[in-house]
């Protein structure tokens, strides 16, 4: 794959400094794809609620298979992180690549392909999961047709973004895209190597792999979709939207491409951890262990880098609410990946393992790091769509702020108090050994949290319902205008310097 | 454990693919003068991004 420099120093390749830019970005994908992540949000979200209700009152799935919470869990996880995260990854990968590379996309055809190609994949999974086709395993539950999509489209996706970076007119290859282009080439490995099945019908399939080993590559799959789709994809966001949004470069560029290596390094070997105390070996659960503690160092790493990159503009933080997004998304990201390596020491899995504390682990990070980060990026994209560079309401974005910070909170909390309840619960034992609860207890002392955590995920839906709000006055209100590519602000001698 | 025999073997060869890319920016520059490439994003704003739209 060539992936070297060859448009500078072409013939006619430089335009003269001042002249006119003939050509414009490709936003049409863009475009559509900021739009059909607010709306995916919205949906996803909406599942999510239905769910948490459900845990609550079981008889809201009304007797209906399709409406049953084994079905519609998975439907809520795909929406969210494949349809909600995909989306918004996609839109702010595609435009990172093009502003940072000065070039438009390469195929733009293809990548229109991608985005219909992944609005086909997702509609077949909101089809699919309810009607009960599913693998069996946690985010990959996908039949092997629709797989098989996924891997075209994916396939699309990854030749569009590198072949735009193998079209650059700026030498350089800045930092967000090394985490874009390392979330799009691990998702394939990773997708390819879980999705490995026999089929034997339409929408059945049994895996390649059996038993514990079957466990093992699912992990392995798992933990590093967390890694790399909710992990390295989002900081690519995180580290060109920061910086754009606060008019400051990143604090320290040197440590962000540490960061980036040492991520991408270590990330890889955690996966045991969601396996400690099963038949897994002991040696290859301590392995994760350590791995996943090591793994404390670069996201902090990263995390710090972030929130500094406000050093000597802290009073931003006050009157932008864009901003308060994306800097609390990284306190949120310090809290997970803090909370998470604590939860991959076996003493502390041994109580955490199957309560709802690792629920609250989730989605610290999907609605603290992954969702407040791609809200505050879709709020800088979305007027840019549309010829503006402010959003409808500016107020709304400030409310939508507050309302989710709370919600994630309450969330958070719930679940913390009834994992950790649970877990002591399973364990306390009688003097003569006997266990003191049964299962049932245990749920049932569980019920005040899942009411609590059912008004913290309705708070968070509430702000994505104004932000769908907001979105759609922003369009209607703004005109879509080609976004022009500036001439070359390179010297020629330095961009064509081998 | 067989599934190892197929993991190890895979996660070797990713990392030296890594490596391989790795060397592959140190030598093409990619690492040359990081101030500048960190402010780069930056400069001039709005015609940076080709935005034209009002404030």
């Amino acid at each position: 794959m060539d992936i070297a420099l060859p448009a500078v120093g072409g013939a006619g390749a430089l335009r003269p400094a001042g002249a006119a830019a003939t050509s414009s970005y490709t936003d049409g994908p863009v475009r559509m794809f900021t739009l059909a992540a607010v709306l995916w949000g919205v949906v996803g979200m909406t599942v999510g609620v239905l769910i948490a209700a459900q845990l609550t009152w079981p008889e809201l799935n009304f007797g209906i298979p399709w409406l049953s919470y084994g079905r519609l869990r998975p439907l809520h996880t795909n929406a969210v992180i494949f349809a909600f995260g995909g989306c918004a990854l996609m839109a702010s990968s595609l435009y990172v690549v093009q502003r940072t590379s000065q070039v438009a996309l390469f195929l733009p055809k293809l990548a229109a392909f991608v985005f219909w190609g992944w609005q086909a994949v997702i509609v077949s999974a909101a089809v699919s999961l309810p009607l009960g086709y599913t693998r069996g395993k946690e985010y990959a539950e996908l039949e092997w047709p629709i797989a098989i999509l996924i891997a075209v489209v994916w396939v699309a996706y990854a030749i569009v973004f590198f072949g735009t970076i193998g079209k650059r007119k700026v030498r350089h290859i800045y930092v967000a895209n090394w985490f874009f282009g390392a979330f799009i080439i691990a998702v394939a490995l990773l997708h390819i190597v879980n999705g490995a099945v026999i089929p034997v019908g339409w929408m059945k399939s049994y895996s390649v792999y059996a038993g514990v080993q079957d466990a093992m590559v699912q992990w392995w799959y798992g933990h590093n979709a967390v890694g790399f789709f909710l992990t390295a994809g989002f900081l690519g966001m995180m580290y060109y939207f920061i910086p754009k949004q606060a008019e400051r470069p990143v604090y320290s560029y040197r440590l962000s491409i540490v960061h980036f290596w040492a991520l991408i390094f270590t990330y890889m070997w955690a996966g045991p951890h969601h396996l400690h105390y099963t038949a897994l070996p002991d040696w290859a659960q301590s392995v994760g262990m350590v791995f996943s503690l090591v793994l404390l160092a670069p996201s902090w790493g990263g995390m710090i880098n972030g929130i500094m990159t406000l050093s000597g503009a802290w009073h931003k933080l006050r009157d932008d609410p864009i901003l308060k997004f994306l800097i609390v998304s990284l306190s949120f990201y310090g809290m997970s990946t803090f909370e998470g390596p604590m939860m991959s020491i076996k003493t502390v899995n041994a109580l955490s393992h199957y309560t709802d504390w690792t629920v609250g682990h989730v989605h610290s990070g999907a609605l603290g790091w992954v969702g407040l980060v791609s809200m505050g990026t879709l709020y800088y994209l979305v007027p840019r769509m549309f010829g503006r560079t402010k959003m409808y309401s500016v107020r709304a974005i400030e409310v939508h702020f507050w309302i989710a910070t709370l919600g994630i909170v309450l969330y958070i909390a719930a679940m913390w108090m009834a994992g950790v309840m649970q877990g002591l619960m399973w364990r306390d034992v009688n003097a003569d050994g006997t266990l003191v609860y049964s299962f049932v207890e245990s749920v049932k002392a569980t019920y005040p949290f899942y009411v609590i955590r059912l008004v913290g995920g309705l708070l968070y839906l509430s702000g994505m319902l104004l932000m769908a709000w907001n979105v759609v006055m922003t369009a209607v209100a703004g005109r879509i205008t080609p976004a022009l590519i500036p001439p070359l602000a390179v010297a020629p001698a330095a961009a064509a310097a081998t | 454990m067989d599934i190892l025999f197929l993991l190890v073997p895979f996660s070797v060869v990713l990392v030296f693919a890594l490596m391989g890319v790795f060397a592959w920016a140190l030598h093409t520059s990619q690492f040359d003068d990081l101030q500048r490439e960190g402010d780069r994003i930056l400069d001039d704003d709005r015609r940076f991004d080709g935005d034209q739209g009002p404030p």
